[in-house]
């Protein structure tokens, strides 16, 4: 067939606007165009042919500061503008993105390589669902999002796959709150969204809202470390997320990540194999692969399994590969030699372990930058193009048993940005929907997206979610609180808590008297231990820290928690978690009452030990006491509150946000309200499902270990809560290092929240951190806020897809 | 591996056996206590470990996808990247072998093809494991079957009631059936300790065993109430020692079932280094027969890398 030439696209139009500009671009900044002087260029290339398209300017600190200026002179007024307002001009950047569709779609094609069909169907629809969407979220903040705030300027880092839809992603969320964005596009695709900053002034979107600043990959870095940049929004690769990371350590900067994945596409001897088949094709040859939610693990049960590879293979040979005018394509180029190079050498890999490699080689241009759709089989769990991203259209295929099994393999991995599970069987679906640990879990379908279903990853693929309310509260941040002050003494990471400080000795003991039958005899030695997996351990070395009263008597002994207290007692927050999470909520709330129940039987004991430890009157004492019961209300009414939401998506079926536990969190406590502050960070924490391995205060311990009797009296199942106490520094280090923490809540220094943050780098954990700074945790706003609640949970979107009648 | 021929019936080699229970617990429980590794010794350790695991699948839901996986996994048992920040890539870790029912031997021996690893040999349990309460034909035709199919070791289970009834000739007279049986296959014998009653019991099994032929002895199936623990072992290779010193055969040693984690295998290796001297610190003559000991020792390794402790999700399973 040669029909090539009438489906390809005509492009007169298109390179039109290239010309028009002379196809020279530079910064788009305060809606002006800037091409400054003496800089290096870049030429973006198309990867169909490899024709340089236009040449455009490699930023450079200067450029930064300009457009982060700008931002932040219009985040004085785009800020106070009303919801209504900022609706208006979101709504009108919708109503222009759609007048100019056509130029958008193929500016995006020729600039990725992508097929046209995909950026007229896919990317851009997507992207005016995101403005609309968005516009009216603007319109509501004032209701929906009533104890939220702008933070300020958002530096916003999009790659390459999805360059338009992606910057919307960002940019909706953060205008529709009032922050003003400064954009760094990707090296190898920057023409969109320089388009799309002349679109958005033509739609009145005023200066300096939305500003596009072009250069390398060290742009990015200027961007997001520049002072005056108050949060950074990034969608990437997991390095890059982690390099972020740390550069934006303890600068009080918000962060979200999206980042790479390794997502599983389960086929079930019941599903309707020709379909899923078909969802094989959406699933890992979308966008040439190059999706970080890409199915590229196809794990199929071990009864369908030589049939279905076989079907695979046959759908295969008519794939067809092309340029990306070309209406007709399955599949284009990839974005540029050096992704052709990685895919090579990970396929290679493969190869030199015995695995089948099967190409469809036929039929692929012979210019451009194509890689052949691929399907591995032969390979298992160990092997490298199992582990890693290929970021290609490379699928590799693995058996399995059971449903089981299928769990157990999807979840295999350091990943954990998407998934889908093919089956007719209800049940059997739902199941493993929820089973399985990722952000987006698609039934029957993979790869669909919406802006009214947050986007965005569990584990190595990041935190935050683009899209649906989720996604707002990554651009807000709470009514009461400012942007923490930047803290400037430099933290040597390498040696934060590495070692425990030595302790005074104190002789000033205080052992209390008990007049009996007329005698004064001493009481009996209490010993303080840790708590965990359900009972009192003494700690790993069995050394003591001395608990000091403000008159300087030692009151008591904890023991001196080390890094293997720490491994203990994630573990056994691990072996709770399934169980727990299976709970009904009510069965939660009902524990989280009892113990409420039973703390104030002991009321009277515990203001006796508020006034010893802190010194405190006895009215204070009685205020935290009767706080921190009604605190345990306020929670235990939130166990069955705050599961999920469904979601109105454009999909003919249901779309459902589920709140999942985010796994064992680590919470360390701060000095002051010693019982107050730590109930209010274990309550929210538990009720959502959560295991915690909680630090109670380092100077007022005692009480946090008073509870534990409380908890045991209290059906609290072992390894929900576990108590470690010590030096909080140590502690924090073990417990940030700790793979297998999926969160840390860091309460105590500036240099520990600095710490927590950069550490939390490595396997990109989430962080709540307080940058050194108190807050009041008396005060509703302060102390049970909705915050508590989002660092408690993260989304999941299942998207079920229905329909069974067709005639009559 | 040399093979251990083993020798005539002599009732005067299970003669005079005395066992002190205490003295043999306290021997047991003071070996961790004084002999310990850590840091890169430890890692290294760790990794000969590896290299002596059995890696086993014996239940009865294994199907060529399992299989498959644990191949691939005795093959690659510790993350690429691992090894590779120890310096170690080169030294192509892998596991002693791969441990599977009969019906499963083809497939192993197919798929460790596929991937180059056909050095790593298959062992077979053979002769109605667990229990071996199936008669001595079938119990022979077992061993052949897996033979055939490829398998180069065959893990049997003693006759119980010989030994406990103190048939010490007729356990003699099976096992040395056995070991014909298995040809060129090396024979490793499974006393099934915790059901033999009294060490006295479980030395002379040991000895019997070796006179017979055996390659290896073995704690137990896995399936019994009490399975490998150090003071029965401590019996077992004294037994071997005695052996060694009457025939000068080294006769290899297999500690199975229960052992979970890093720290508890070391132990085992000190107990062999120990004991019996450094000859049976090597897969030629000291396996661990386990499932999931290797996740922990692949745990043990993510930490002496990174110093960091691992998630299990972020190590492929078997």
């Amino acid at each position: 067939m040669s029909k090539e030439k009438a489906k390809t696209e005509k492009k007169d139009e298109d390179v039109a606007w290239l010309d028009d500009h002379g196809r020279q671009f530079g910064h788009f900044i305060d809606n002006k165009w800037t091409i400054p002087e003496n800089r290096k260029t870049y030429n973006t290339i198309c990867p169909s042919t490899g024709e340089i398209l236009a040449s455009t300017v490699q930023g450079e600190k200067e450029d930064v500061d300009l457009a982060v200026s700008a931002a932040r002179r219009a985040f004085e007024s785009w800020s106070k503008a009303s919801g209504h307002y900022r609706a208006r001009i979101l709504y009108s950047i919708a109503r222009h993105v759609q007048k100019h569709m056509r130029l958008l779609s193929v500016i995006e094609s020729l600039d990725n390589g992508k097929p046209i069909r995909e950026s007229r169907d896919s990317d851009i629809p997507t992207v005016i669902r995101h403005l609309y969407h968005h516009a009216g979220w603007a319109q509501l903040m004032d209701m929906e999002m009533a104890n939220w705030k702008p933070i300020g300027v958002v530096g916003a880092i999009v790659p390459w796959n999805f360059p338009l839809m992606l910057l919307t992603w960002k940019i909706c969320p953060a205008l529709a709150m009032g922050n003003t964005v400064v954009l760094k596009p990707a090296t190898y695709t920057r023409l969109s969204a320089l388009l799309f900053g002349e679109i958005c002034a033509e739609a009145g979107l005023p200066p300096g809202v939305f500003n596009v600043v072009t250069g390398a990959g060290s742009v990015g870095s200027m961007l997001a470390t520049h002072p005056d940049v108050d949060k950074v929004g990034f969608t990437g690769s997991t390095e890059v997320g982690q390099l972020l990371r740390r550069a934006t350590a303890g600068t009080g900067k918000k962060l979200s990540l999206e980042l790479g994945g390794k997502s599983p596409v389960i086929v079930f001897e019941s599903a309707d194999l020709d379909s899923a088949v078909e969802g094989v094709v959406d699933a890992i040859w979308f966008n040439q692969g190059q999706v970080c939610s890409a199915g590229s693990r196809l794990l199929l049960q071990e009864s369908i399994y030589d049939d279905f590879v076989q079907r695979v293979k046959s759908r295969m040979s008519h794939l067809r590969l092309g340029h990306c005018l070309d209406k007709t394509i399955d599949m284009g180029a990839v974005v540029d030699e050096s992704q052709l190079k990685s895919i090579e050498e990970l396929v290679q890999s493969a190869r030199l372990e015995g695995a089948q490699v099967y190409q469809m080689n036929a039929g692929i241009p012979k210019k451009g930058l194509y890689y052949p759709p691929t399907l591995i089989t032969g390979v298992q769990t160990v092997s490298r193009v199992v582990v890693e991203e290929i970021f290609g259209p490379v699928v590799v295929v693995l058996p399995f048993r059971t449903a089981k099994e299928a769990i157990e393999l999807g979840n295999n991995t350091k990943f954990g940005l998407a998934g889908s599970v093919w089956t007719e069987n209800v049940s059997l679906g739902l199941e493993v929907a929820l089973s399985l640990k990722a952000g987006s879990i698609w039934i029957n379908c993979h790869n669909l997206f919406d802006a009214a279903a947050g986007f965005g990853g569990y584990r190595q693929s990041g935190y935050g979610r683009d899209g649906g309310k989720e996604g707002l509260y990554e651009y807000v941040r709470p009514r009461w609180e400012g942007r923490p002050a930047v803290h400037s003494s430099p933290v040597d990471f390498k040696k934060f808590g590495d070692t425990i400080p030595s302790r005074p000795t104190f002789e000033n003991v205080d052992i209390a008297q008990l007049l009996i039958d007329g005698i004064m005899l001493p009481t009996i030695d209490r010993t303080y231990k840790m708590y965990y997996g359900g009972s009192q351990q003494r700690p790993d070395a069995p050394y003591s820290r001395p608990i000091v009263s403000p008159s300087g008597k030692v009151i008591g002994h904890v023991g001196e928690g080390n890094r293997k207290d720490i491994r203990n007692a994630v573990e056994a927050a691990h072996k709770a978690a399934p169980g727990w999470g299976k709970r009904a909520s009510h069965n939660r709330a009902q524990i989280v009452l009892y113990l409420v129940e039973n703390l104030e039987l002991r009321r009277q004991e515990f203001i006796g030990r508020l006034i010893l430890m802190t010194g405190c009157t006895e009215e204070v004492a009685k205020q935290e006491v009767d706080l921190s019961i009604q605190r345990l209300f306020h929670w235990g009414a939130y166990a069955d509150k705050y599961g999920g939401t469904v979601q109105e998506t454009t999909l003919y079926g249901a779309t459902v946000k589920v709140h999942d536990p985010v796994g064992v969190i680590a919470i360390v406590c701060p000095d002051d309200h010693p019982l107050l502050a730590f109930v209010s960070l274990l309550a929210p924490a538990i009720v959502r499902a959560n295991c915690i391995v909680i630090i109670p205060s380092q100077k007022h311990p005692l009480l946090a270990l008073d509870l534990y009797q409380v908890f045991d009296t209290s059906d609290l199942p072992g390894g929900v809560i576990n108590i470690v106490t010590g030096d909080q520094d140590h502690l924090t280090k073990y417990l940030t290092e700790h793979q297998d923490v999926q969160s840390v809540w860091y309460f105590g220094s500036a240099q520990g929240s600095a710490f927590v943050e950069y550490t939390s780098a490595e396997n990109v954990k989430r962080t709540w951190v307080n940058y050194g700074q108190s807050r009041d945790w008396t005060k509703p706003d302060q102390g049970q806020g909705e915050e508590f609640l989002y660092h408690s949970i993260q989304v999941k979107n299942i998207w079920i897809p229905m329909g069974d009648i067709y005639a009559n | 591996m040399t093979t251990n021929v083993g020798r005539d019936f002599d009732e005067s080699w299970l003669a005079n056996v005395h066992i002190n229970l205490p003295a043999i617990k306290r021997r047991a429980e003071s070996l961790s206590g004084r002999r310990t590794v850590k840091k890169q010794w430890q890692a290294a350790w760790l990794l000969r470990i590896t290299t002596c695991i059995d890696l086993t699948t014996l239940s009865g839901d294994d199907t060529p996808s399992n299989i498959q996986r644990l191949c691939c996994k005795a093959k690659h048992p510790i993350r690429y990247d691992l090894l590779a920040d120890m310096k170690v890539a080169h030294l192509d870790v892998s596991c002693g072998a791969v441990c599977v029912y009969p019906n499963r031997v083809a497939d192993c021996v197919k798929y460790l093809k596929s991937i180059g690893a056909s050095n790593i040999p298959v062992a077979s349990v053979a002769t109605g494991f667990p229990a071996g309460q199936t008669p001595l034909q079938t119990r022979l035709d077992e061993i052949r079957f897996a033979v055939s199919q490829g398998a180069q070791e065959i893990d049997v289970v003693i006759n119980r009631h010989y030994a406990l009834t103190g048939n010490w000739k007729g356990l003699y007279d099976e096992v040395r059936e056995m070991k014909i049986a298995c040809g060129d296959a090396h024979l490793k014998t499974i006393l099934a300790t915790g059901e033999l009653g009294s060490l006295v019991n479980v030395y002379k099994a040991s000895m019997v065993c070796m006179m017979a032929g055996a390659d290896f002895i073995k704690t137990s199936t896995g399936k019994e109430t009490v399975n490998a623990i150090l003071p029965v072992a401590l019996v077992m290779v004294r037994a071997i020692r005695e052996y060694f010193r009457r025939t000068g055969y080294k006769v290899g040693f297999k500690p199975a079932g229960g052992i979970r984690s890093a720290k508890d295998s070391l132990n085992w290796m000190i107990l062999m280094k120990e004991e019996l001297g450094d000859d049976w610190t090597k897969p030629d003559l000291f396996r661990i027969g386990a499932s999931g000991l290797l996740l922990d020792i692949e745990r043990q390794i993510f930490h002496f890398v990174t110093g960091r402790y691992a998630a299990v999700h972020e190590l492929p399973m078997a």
